[in-house]
């Protein structure tokens, strides 16, 4: 049996006082299409971080792709790719110079990356607008070519944070089958989150669920359904998160995304 | 290498796409030059300091030097709000060369305009006194940018957002341009200004460049040149152990 992909044991998080993550145990299988679903503020962006090397955790282990991304950063950096919550391209160059720029920090060789990027790019149905400039595209062109980028190292495990928000239904749709179509092909791990959870219900093999920084159930769709009696997977996360609306602070983040509307107008 | 190199070639591609920015910064320096350069022009000579246009230029040539250099590494905040940063690190690459790559090519940036700067003042009326020390000038330039944008990512890996751009506008950038010795001579002046402006990293930076260009330096090019060195890589030290405790 070969190891899991992802490997997470006793995973915990605090700041002060206060436990983001405590506890957190889980694993992934190789190939695996697994939902880290959560209320917000549950702790999954702070589990994500530490997955992908940007926070080391309190204490607990985690093995990715057999390593330790606290220890190895770089050899955990290469196993996967990542397509952030909030875009994460640089507006002012072209689609091509995106990708090239990500090709180079990954140390993809000249020809490969020109190869590479072609196929991604006519992939993802891109390729007539290399050379515009990612500010004249469109949200869902965005996303496309995020999921491009972060495909070009052949990454053998995705991430993915809430990719689908403020997508419509047919971008949604088609992203979705870019990705199951290369999870397919290559075997590759996708980890997403997502608060649609009918499509959690509709793309995942395995979800997890975290509230209050702990996994309070995991298992298949059909699973989580069945052991709390419920007819869809929205039903099944509300009976174990509650209905009680969470809160989150205004992070920096949120203050700089108010005054880049206000500098550039809403158009993302 | 090819990390900085790809760093370096994004900032540079962006400033040249950026035509409205390059033009918007000019104005700054022209309106100086021409205020206060025929403003006070024949106070000046009066005064017996001979041409103020020729003392004045290599001031507002640093002058555009020194917003370019401290804008480019606030941007950081930008890159690092916005994601683009956060790609960078979680790329299998060292923070010290993403920060090196950043530095280096606001720097350029910084560079360029002074140069399209120093060529306005030529337009303007400026006439420099020793062309073969021109060399010497530029590298003057290069240094100050340098330093500055070395000081921009040590407040880019502070600042978490934009809030606080004013305060160093208004505390950090304009005094270190008013007290620097660009608009006025470094001698007789009152003890506590004279401390103020030899704390001036900036003060180093004119005095280098107006030795270079007209051969008037109050402290002497060499003394110029070492302290700016030094200074420049004080900053860059402190710049790269600050981004390396950048949590995004």
């Amino acid at each position: 049996m070969e190891n899991p992909i992802i490997q997470v044991t006793s995973l915990t998080k605090k700041f002060g006082d206060f436990s983001a993550v405590s506890d957190v145990s889980f694993e992934v299988k190789k190939g695996e299409i697994f939902a880290f679903l959560g209320p917000n503020g549950a702790g999954k962006s702070t589990t994500i971080k530490m997955l992908t090397t940007l926070l080391d955790p309190t204490s607990g282990e985690i093995s990715l792709n057999n390593q330790n991304p606290a220890k190895n950063k770089d050899g955990v950096r290469k196993s996967f790719g990542i397509v952030f919550q909030d875009p994460s391209l640089d507006d002012d160059l072209t689609a091509y110079e995106n990708m090239e720029f990500h090709a180079v920090l990954y140390k993809v060789s000249r020809d490969a990356r020109k190869t590479r990027t072609k196929d991604l790019l006519e992939f993802v149905e891109l390729w007539d607008r290399k050379d515009d400039l990612v500010k004249t595209f469109s949200g869902g062109m965005k996303r496309r070519l995020e999921i491009a980028r972060g495909l070009i190292h052949h990454p053998t495990i995705l991430f993915l944070d809430e990719p689908t928000i403020g997508l419509d239904p047919q971008t949604r749709n088609h992203m979705w089958s870019y990705l199951t179509d290369v999870n397919k092909k290559e075997h590759m791990t996708i980890f997403f989150t997502t608060h649609y959870m009918e499509e959690a219900e509709r793309i995942a093999q395995r979800i997890a669920i975290i509230d209050h920084g702990k996994i309070i159930a995991t298992g298949s769709p059909t699973e989580l359904k069945k052991q709390t009696k419920t007819k869809t997977l929205e039903d099944a996360f509300l009976s174990l998160t509650g209905k009680v609306i969470r809160e989150e602070e205004a992070t920096s983040a949120d203050r700089m995304r108010s005054m880049r509307k206000m500098f550039r107008g809403n158009k993302r | 290498m090819n990390t900085i190199y790809i760093l370096w070639l994004r900032q540079m591609k962006k400033y040249f796409r950026s035509r409205s920015r390059i033009l918007g910064s000019l104005g700054q320096p022209v309106l100086f030059l021409l205020a206060f350069g025929y403003g006070f022009g024949s106070i000046y000579k009066k005064a017996g300091g001979g041409n103020y246009i020729d003392f004045l230029a290599p001031g507002i040539i640093l002058m555009s030097v020194l917003f370019t250099s401290i804008f480019s590494g606030i941007e950081l905040i930008w890159d690092r709000q916005f994601g683009f940063l956060k790609e960078t690190m979680v790329a299998p690459v060292s923070r010290f060369e993403i920060m090196l790559g950043k530095t280096i090519g606001g720097a350029s940036v910084a560079f360029i305009q002074g140069i399209i700067v120093f060529i306005l003042t030529l337009i303007v009326g400026f006439r420099p006194q020793n062309i073969e020390l021109l060399p010497i000038a530029v590298l003057f330039v290069g240094l100050v940018a340098l330093l500055f944008t070395a000081l921009g990512t040590v407040i880019g890996s502070v600042l978490e957002d934009m809030q606080g751009f004013q305060l160093i506008m208004n505390f950090l950038v304009q005094p270190t341009f008013f007290l620097s010795g660009a608009l006025f001579p470094l001698t007789n002046l009152p003890p506590v200004m004279e401390a103020i402006t030899k704390i001036d990293p900036l003060s180093y930076g004119v005095d280098g460049l107006r030795g270079a260009l007209i051969g008037k330096a109050t402290f002497g090019i060499f003394q110029d040149f070492t302290i700016l060195i030094i200074i420049a890589l004080i900053f860059l030290g402190i710049g790269s152990y600050l981004f390396e405790k950048i949590q995004v």
